[in-house]
């Protein structure tokens, strides 16, 4: 018998006897100076390099992220939306005959205010200190709460065994299996070793930014400072930390 | 009680069926201890043999709890030595190389099916000769 | 007790039998479901939830309208009732196993579903609505056994059972009010993310509950002497024609709003029910035949002599009934995921398995109530 099936007797058997009083949500996060990661993405720049796929791959190779040709069951961390849908939902016809039907990164948000943490029945996906997003893959229980929650459509669903759309799985980061939620974390594994996303790095236009908002003097900062930008959304309350810069 | 003889009878059929699997196993052929490579060199793990034998599921999900919930990689064991607490990087990779010949082999013996592997990706087994440079030939 | 489940007539247990054949179906599409994934379902990345969750969100109002039987007995002592109460209650526990079920299947990981009493997460309504339905369907199972027991030996059912009573009728108003606030919520899914979302669930559900009730009782005195009086179907189709105008009411209020205030974000969804979006319709033809039963519904409760006439008011509680399901228990879910965050206006349309999967745990809700049906009439005729 597996250690899972048997503490799910045990709390079986503990919740049948006792109304079960759960344990508090614990979901502290590393300890340290106080962050706030961010992302600024550089439109212009983007656009430069056009029908460039390099964060994408980069990032959906680093992370096994299955290429699932359904579209009714897909699964990415980061990917190209035409600017209307992505950025100027209600508002197409102001947009620069540049801009029109050109396309737009989106991934999550990683929202100082996220509705998908909030609602999340077992803590499985919370906001760090830093303020990185984060997901627990352990822990999920597949009831896709968060999906619902997301105003970006940012979280994916596994409908299928995803390792057969893995063309070659690396082992330095784990896939998925069927019934659990997931998207883009920042790369928090490569946080953690002090390096930058995957999708950052792989930039040729350097038209991705990443940093700590709270820096003083940190590019990205810098690059707010300076540069008009938007954010998806923000009408809803949700701060988002990716920052479109126009 | 109107038939006691089937009472009787459906008692110990049931008793039977419950208890099948003992009768099955003691009738069965006795398994060997399965044969397990262990790193050459090594003279233990990140804890003694003992503990790593009855408790490794409950480090590994010690370690697993420390890296994704609280972002800590790194693990010191009671030599000082820091490992990166990894199942692919760490466990098979660094220390263990063929997961087939160390895990499975208990694992299938004690008939335990561990589901990490459904998402932790197992690293290729390094070639022969890497493997004898390293002194590990079984 | 329970042993006058056993001796039912033929009929009885051919009926179960069937039952159980579809329970059986259900299972082995179940089975593949946990192999495969949820994958086997017509749900898709932009509509994550659909039949499962929304069969789950109509039957907990079936649960929670026990409350329109129970409330008038035990608190204002309306006799007439005295003999339904119970049968309401046993309603609402299949209801709220068959609640339970529907959660079940919608997992992608079920076997880790006891995380949620792991690691509860007092902020999340999810783990609030599985306390109030936990609680809810434990206070009926108390209440019925004892007030049954009571029945059997025809003695006044203990004092304490009455307090249990009077906090199961909050109780019942708390469970669909959590259930509204599931969705009402979330602020990137403007079809829910209104106010009037309970309000609306509580109405729905006093007309939706109770006209099953009503068929039930029709359907059961035909064999089973269940002695439920006339006076009290009159009263209950009463509570269903009050309700149903008070459904219809909020809903036209909502529409005001929504076709009249002409933001996007709030008027896509409704359109998309109503006449489509973008080419996409498949929720029209059942959003008009839920609003044209309704309608018809309302009609022929307004009229007394309709409702006094036993097959017109059986015609309404069927009217009433697939109207509402089709509202909650089909278009409430779909149209909040539409359109879609980018934009798209996805289809969802259930697969012959998910289908399956429910038509299972709807036979298994049918069974309980046969069975609680069937012992409570063998209670009422055998004497004790
Ligand atoms: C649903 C997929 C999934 C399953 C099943 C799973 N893991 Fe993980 N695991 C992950 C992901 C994703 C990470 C995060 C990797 C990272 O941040 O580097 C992770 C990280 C870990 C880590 C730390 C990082 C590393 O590289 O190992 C440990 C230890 C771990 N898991 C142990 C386990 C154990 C033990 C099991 C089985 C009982 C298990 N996991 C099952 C997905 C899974
Ligand atoms: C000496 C035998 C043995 C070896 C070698 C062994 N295991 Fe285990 N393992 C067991 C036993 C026995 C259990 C079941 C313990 C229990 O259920 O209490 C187990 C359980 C587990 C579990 C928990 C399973 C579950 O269902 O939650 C994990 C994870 C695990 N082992 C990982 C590993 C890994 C990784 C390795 C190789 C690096 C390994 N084990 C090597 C004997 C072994």
């Amino acid at each position: 018998m597996s250690t899972s099936r048997r503490v799910f007797l045990r709390l079986a058997a503990t919740a049948a006897t006792a109304a079960a009083a759960g344990s508090a949500l614990g979901c502290a996060a590393s300890g340290g100076a106080r962050r706030r990661l961010a992302m600024a993405i550089d439109v212009r720049k983007c656009l430069d390099v056009h029908g460039c796929r390099a964060c994408v791959d980069a990032c959906h190779e680093a992370h096994n992220v299955p290429a699932i040709p359904d579209r009714a069951h897909e699964v990415k961390w980061v990917w190209k939306e035409p600017f209307e849908r992505a950025l100027a939902v209600r508002e197409p016809a102001t947009l620069p005959a540049a801009l029109r039907g050109s396309e737009v990164l989106v991934l999550c948000n990683h929202c100082d205010n996220p509705p998908c943490t909030r609602v999340c029945p077992t803590g499985a996906t919370w906001k760090r200190d830093d303020g990185v997003v984060a997901m627990d893959e352990h822990r999920c229980i597949g009831c896709r709460y968060c999906v619902a929650a997301c105003p970006y459509g940012s979280r994916s669903f596994n409908f299928v065994d995803p390792r057969p759309f893995v063309a070659h799985p690396t082992s330095d980061y784990p896939t998925r299996t069927k019934g659990v939620v997931e998207k883009c974390t920042f790369c928090e594994e490569r946080l953690a070793v002090g390096r930058l996303p995957a999708c950052v790095d792989a930039c040729p236009a350097g038209a991705m930014v990443f940093g700590d908002l709270d820096e003083r003097g940190s590019e990205i900062r810098k690059l707010l400072n300076e540069r008009y930008s938007v954010r998806r959304r923000p009408e809803l309350g949700t701060r988002p930390q990716v920052f479109y810069v126009i | 009680m109107r038939r006691p003889t089937l009472l009787v009878a459906g008692l110990a059929a049931f008793v039977a069926l419950a208890t099948w699997p003992v009768w099955h196993a003691l009738a069965g052929p006795r398994p060997t201890a399965p044969e397990l490579a262990r790193p050459v060199g090594a003279t233990e793990c990140v804890a003694p043999t003992d503990y790593m034998r009855a408790s490794h599921m409950k480090l590994l999900v010690e370690w697993r709890d420390r890296v994704v919930r609280d972002g800590v990689r790194a693990y010191t064991d009671r030599h000082g030595r820091v490992v990166t607490m990894s199942l692919s990087k760490t466990c098979i990779g660094a220390c263990h190389t063929d997961k087939t010949k160390f895990c499975d082999r208990c694992h299938d013996y004690t008939g335990v099916k561990p589901t990490c592997w459904d998402c932790h990706v197992v690293p290729p087994v390094p070639a022969p000769p890497a493997l004898a440079a390293r002194g590990e030939v079984r | 007790m329970l042993e006058k489940a056993l001796d039912g007539g033929r009929r009885y247990w051919l009926w179960l039998a069937a039952l159980l054949a579809v329970v059986c179906a259900a299972a082995w599409c179940y089975a593949l479901q946990l192999r495969v994934g949820l994958g086997v379902t017509g749900l898709t990345r932009d509509v994550t939830w659909g039949l499962y969750i929304a069969q789950f969100t109509f039957f907990v109002g079936v649960a929670a309208s026990a409350v329109v039987v129970v409330l008038p007995y035990y608190l204002h002592d309306y006799k007439a009732f005295g003999r339904v109460t119970i049968l309401g209650e046993f309603v609402a526990i299949s209801a709220v196993t068959m609640c339970g079920a529907f959660i079940f299947v919608d997992m992608g990981q079920p076997a880790r579903l006891l995380n949620i009493v792991r690691y509860a997460a007092p902020g999340s309504l999810m783990f609030w609505d599985l306390v109030a339905l936990g609680g809810y369907l434990l206070l009926n199972v108390t209440i019925t056994r004892v007030t049954l027991e009571a029945e059997r030996c025809q003695t006044a059912p203990p004092q304490w059972v009455r307090r249990v009573i009077l906090l199961s009728i909050p109780w019942a108003i708390s469970i669909h009010t959590v259930t509204a606030f599931l969705y009402s919520g979330l602020p990137g899914r403007p079809f829910w993310l209104t106010a009037l979302l309970a309000p609306r669930f509580l109405a729905s559900a006093f007309a939706a509950g109770p006209a099953l009730l009503i068929l039930l009782c029709l359907f059961v005195r035909r064999w089973w002497d269940l002695r439920v009086a006339d006076e009290a179907i009159r009263k209950i189709a009463l509570i269903v024609t009050y309700a149903l105008a008070a459904h219809l009411f909020f809903a036209a209020v909502e529409l005001f709003t929504v076709f009249y205030g002409q933001v996007p974000d709030h008027l896509e969804p409704y359109r998309y029910l109503y006449f489509g979006l973008d080419g996409h319709a498949v929720l029209t033809p059942w959003t008009w035949a839920s609003v044209g039963l309704a309608v018809a519904a309302l009609g022929l409760l307004l009229t007394p002599a309709a409702r006094a006439r036993r097959s017109l008011l059986a015609a309404a509680c069927v009217a009433v009934f697939v109207a509402l399901w089709i509202e909650k228990g089909l278009g409430l879910v779909v149209a909040g995921f539409i359109p879609a965050p980018l934009g798209t206006v996805p289809d969802y349309v259930p697969t012959l398995r998910e289908v399956t999967i429910v038509a299972g745990i709807w036979a298994v809700g049918a069974a309980m109530v046969t069975v609680f049906f069937k012992i409570t009439a063998a209670v009422r005729t055998d004497g004790p």
